[in-house]
């Protein structure tokens, strides 16, 4: 083993040496800079298992109770460090398990390599034993798949598939390996990384006139607004955007994916759009002249009813995507590109200034957010704890600078509206596809992303139960995350829905819960479970200061509604406060 | 993909032909099939093959759709890594043919003048003769090689099939010099070309 990572280390030689499948894959992964693997074994995957074992220093491997949570880990990974996310599972059942990770990851863009076993080449279509086709399953959640069926295939494979993962729109990429190439041995002459595949272009090339139309349409608006979204932190564009709102003094304001791109409290910062988003933001919307999307696609919980949707607006488009220019609204001006070149380009072009009176619309609706939801939901009188005034406390004791992790439901839209956020890559969820289950594993990938960093799961009682078994993986990781579970006693979304669309009638809402803190005792995490007011601001700070994880459960009051709330077939502009 | 008769035009659809370059890659027939079906959207026609240029397949996909609906799935066509480009044309900017194979009983044939000279006017063509059948083949729009099946279908018509519509659009210089910009590592303006720089040409293209 020793001589052949020496052979290997040098690359570039022509010199070649003879190395199975599996040490290929390893090796592809290392030149990649993987420094963490979320994975789980089984009989399909053993060869690669077997050749990690001699890999043990170089690369870490975090063993996961289901692959679900791997892959999710993975995904928390790839979100706080920008980089792509690797993950292994065996065939079968351990590929199926991946499959709600890899819907997730493509539907939020984020960058993943899953490897999966597969049987024999030979074996394929006999079904054999835990062999399903993991290529044709995968095909619609993945940005690209590949079953590699000869060692030979692997490293130009990898190449492409980390290429893939991380250009221009990143998504997932799964490869599936059968077992005989993991085995196979063959004449290794290094890792070359990918740059360009003929039939994939990742980035649009920039047209200027279109920019120049753009900052035409932006220099003449009255009532400009902007909307950014993710795109923005995938494109490690923060600075570039920055820029440009500083200079054309435009309010803007966030897809759930896109929070923290800016700091939550910079003056141009006017909140979240959508659903459950900020008040202004959505009342606006129908009000401005020019709408500006950067990095975001309009997707139905940002825009609502889509032909009440900005109907008076002109609107410029700036994507990478070039699918999304004209998907759900149709556009004034495409700026097809990534936003990191884009901006610059744009903001060169437009003039710097202020809209003092527009923006003060936004402070006055903020006002009427303030009196009718926002000061009850932060600073309740008395009565039941509410979720609102938990995070309130924790953003003053984090002073924003924790990473959130949230889960799906009601305490994700608490928590995304009122989390304070100082820095980028702060706000990890599950946006578009909304998986509960999400936030427990993807905390886990979300430290190994930032280890620096305090990592905050906040999960409800219910999907906290979708993968607690990952308690397993923190215990045996011994990592550092801050569980914040905030108890409800009620699938509490799907509650507020039955209450105000269904006429109260709760169908299966109502779920019991173990008792966490004795869970969380069992896995050897530390844990207390509080309902008075006044421990709140104490409990936070005794979880955020404890050595190693930690689980907090808040009770909260059970029937509390997240407002404000444009309903579903509604018009962003109909939003109700109550 | 299904075999009805699609001259029938619901509100604002009309009869594209999609037209895609693609690597030859397994798999690859799927994930631009899924891109349909994930939408409820029938394929009528679809022929897929090597194109001109070695290693380069080419489909030919036809629906029935609004421009709308068919400019999107372009779009996400297109997207698929290993899918070079995409095309979308109505019936005026292409020239298509399909082809058709009719089985027939050989007594009849010989029996009745009328049917042979039915046959020539269709412009169909023996491909096989046998005692006891022949095969006609004929190539043309589906208005002819349907009328063609109403023509023999008294006369006994054993067995028929049809192939997908091939296609070639008009205005169009192939794909060879497209593919050699593909292979540059900074592909020019050929390669970013985009429908709203395009307008007024009759082609589609991203």
């Amino acid at each position: 083993m020793e001589i052949e990572q020496q052979a290997l280390s040098n690359p570039t030689g022509v010199e070649t040496i003879e190395v199975s499948g599996s040490v290929a894959l390893l090796e592809a992964l290392i030149a990649e800079g993987t420094e963490v693997i979320f994975g789980y074994p089984g009989g399909a995957i053993m060869p690669i298992y077997d050749a990690l074992y001699d890999y043990k220093e170089k690369l870490n491997h975090i063993l996961v109770r289901h692959e679900q949570g791997g892959i999710h880990a993975g995904q928390g990974f790839a979100r706080t460090s920008g980089k792509v996310g690797v993950v292994f599972a065996t065939s079968g059942p351990g590929a199926t398990n991946l499959v709600t990770g890899l819907a997730d990851a493509m539907i939020d863009s984020t960058p993943l390599v899953c490897i999966t076993g597969q049987v024999f080449a030979h074996l394929l279509g006999t079904d054999a034993f835990q062999e399903t086709d993991v290529i044709n399953i995968t095909t619609p959640v993945t940005k690209w798949n590949y079953q590699v069926t000869d060692a030979t295939e692997i490293p130009e494979v990898l190449s492409k598939a980390f290429y893939i993962a991380r250009s221009g729109r990143p998504g997932p990429v799964l490869i599936d390996i059968t077992k005989n190439a993991q085995i196979q041995k063959f004449d290794y002459s290094g890792y070359t990384p990918c740059n360009h595949i003929r039939s994939y272009r990742p980035k649009p090339l920039i047209r200027n006139e279109y920019i120049e139309k753009a900052a035409a349409l932006i220099n003449q608006a009255k009532k400009p607004f902007v909307l950014w979204g993710q795109g923005v932190i995938l494109g490690e564009a923060e600075l570039e955007f920055k820029a440009f709102v500083e200079k054309s003094g435009i309010p803007s304001a966030w897809t759930i994916l896109g929070a923290g791109a800016i700091p939550t409290d910079h003056p141009l910062n006017v909140g979240m759009l959508g659903m459950h988003g900020n008040y202004g933001p959505n009342v606006l919307t129908n009000e401005c002249d020019v709408m500006i999307a950067i990095g975001m696609r309009f997707d139905d919980r940002v825009t609502g009813r889509l032909d009440k949707y900005a109907k008076q607006a002109k609107i410029i488009h700036l994507d990478i995507d070039p699918s999304e220019i004209d998907k759900n609204v149709q556009t004034t001006v495409p700026v097809w590109g990534d936003c990191k070149e884009t901006l610059p380009a744009l903001t060169a072009l437009i003039q710097q200034k202020t809209y003092p009176e527009w923006l003060q619309k936004f402070r006055d609706f903020e006002q009427k957010e303030i009196e009718a939801v926002i000061k009850d939901e932060l600073n309740p009188a008395s009565g039941e704890l509410t979720m609102g005034e938990v995070i309130s406390h924790l953003n003053e004791l984090t002073h924003g600078e924790a990473i959130i992790v949230t889960d799906v439901g009601q305490h994700q839209m608490v928590a995304c509206r009122y989390a304070k956020l100082n820095k980028t890559r702060s706000n990890i969820t599950s946006g578009g596809l909304g998986t509960m289950g999400f936030a427990l594993p993807a905390a886990i990938g979300a430290k190994f992303g930032a280890p620096e960093r305090t990592v905050v799961a906040v999960i409800g009682d219910g999907g906290f139960q979708m993968t607690l078994q990952e308690l397993g993986t923190i215990m045996q990781s011994n990592i550092d995350i801050k569980i914040l579970i905030l108890n409800n006693r009620f699938l509490g979304m799907v509650r507020q829905w039955q209450e105000l669309f269904n006429q109260h009638r709760y169908s299966f809402v109502d779920i019991e819960s173990p008792d966490f803190v004795a869970l969380a005792a069992a896995y050897r995490i530390k844990g207390k479970s509080i309902s008075e007011r006044g421990e709140i601001s104490s409990s936070l700070k005794e979880m955020l200061e404890h050595k190693g994880s930690f689980l907090l459960e808040v009770m909260v009051t059970k029937e509390n509604n997240v407002f404000p709330m444009v309903p579903q077939g509604c018009s962003v502009s109909e939003i109700r406060l109550k | 993909m299904s075999n009805q008769n699609n001259t029938e035009k619901p509100e604002g659809k009309q009869e594209f032909t999609i037209t895609v370059y693609t690597e030859n890659q397994i798999g690859l027939l799927n994930r631009i099939a899924i891109i349909f079906t994930r939408r409820k959207i029938n394929i009528h026609s679809l022929n897929t093959s090597p194109s001109e240029i070695e290693s380069i397949h080419r489909f030919n996909i036809v629906v029935q759709e609004t421009e709308d609906v068919v400019r999107k799935l372009s779009r996400q066509i297109e997207k698929q890594v290993e899918v070079l480009k995409v095309y979308f044309n109505t019936n005026d900017d292409i020239i298509w043919q399909e082809m058709a194979l009719y089985k027939v009983p050989t007594d009849i044939i010989a029996e009745k003048a009328s049917v042979e000279r039915l046959l020539r006017e269709n412009g169909a063509r023996a491909v096989v003769i046998r005692k006891d059948y022949t095969v006609f083949e004929t190539t043309g729009h589906r208005e002819e090689t349907d009328a063609l099946i109403r023509i023999l279908q008294p006369f006994g018509l054993i067995e028929f099939v049809r192939s997908a519509r091939v296609a070639i659009i008009k205005n169009s210089d192939g794909f060879n010099r497209k593919l050699r910009e593909f292979e540059k590592a900074e592909p020019g303006e050929d390669v970013v070309e985009n429908e709203y720089l395009n307008k007024g040409q009759r082609i589609f293209t991203m």
